[in-house]
């Protein structure tokens, strides 16, 4: 496994879960905010992804 | 079934629990009763751990004279004794010239801050905050 965007998916898969599991109670509840913060880790990255695409300039 | 919220662990008691929750991720939330979010804390926490190793990573040595290096060693230390079962078969020696040391550095190093906020979320648990 030497892929940057699979090791980022896994990190932010594990980050998120646990994450969750510390914040909420409910396994309904976890996983819907696990999904919600996996999304928001994902698409942080590829924005931020692009906008450093340009650097340095 | 969680127990209610409210109960108040007498302080030695709320200090035995953080320490088997330090030393064992989950272990403080499955003393608590809250079974399902021990045994999700043990294999998330211990994956991520592992996958760090298997990758790569390294665990840091006690060497404060960097002080980055010094603080990295304190947060594997975080994952309890997970950490002392790698260092005893010799695991997290890192390779500093595989493409994925960093990657795995910061996997070691997370589990093992997320296993200090794991206990942290046991010991409210256990004064009755949560």
């Amino acid at each position: 496994m030497t892929s940057h965007l699979g090791l980022m998916l896994v990190f932010a898969a594990l980050v998120s879960c646990t994450f969750a599991v510390l914040s909420r109670d409910g396994v309904r509840d976890q996983a819907w905010f696990a999904t919600r913060l996996f999304g928001a880790f994902v698409g942080a990255a590829y924005v931020l992804g692009w906008l450093l695409y340009p650097l340095p300039l | 079934m969680s127990p209610p919220a409210g109960r108040v662990s007498p302080p030695t008691q709320a200090l035995i629990i953080c320490a088997a929750a330090w030393a064992v991720p989950g272990a403080g939330h499955l003393w608590l009763g809250r079974a399902q979010k021990g045994i999700s804390l043990l294999v998330l926490l211990t994956v991520m751990f592992a996958f760090g190793l298997w990758i790569e990573g390294r665990l840091f040595p006690f060497e404060f004279a960097d002080p980055l290096v010094g603080l990295a060693a304190l947060a594997d230390l975080g994952m309890g004794l997970p950490y002392f079962v790698a260092k005893a078969f010799g695991a997290g020696v890192g390779r500093a010239v595989a493409v994925t040391y960093e990657y795995g550095n910061t996997f070691v190093i997370v589990a093992g801050l997320l296993n200090m906020l794991a206990v942290l979320d046991a010991y409210d648990i256990s004064q009755g905050r949560k």
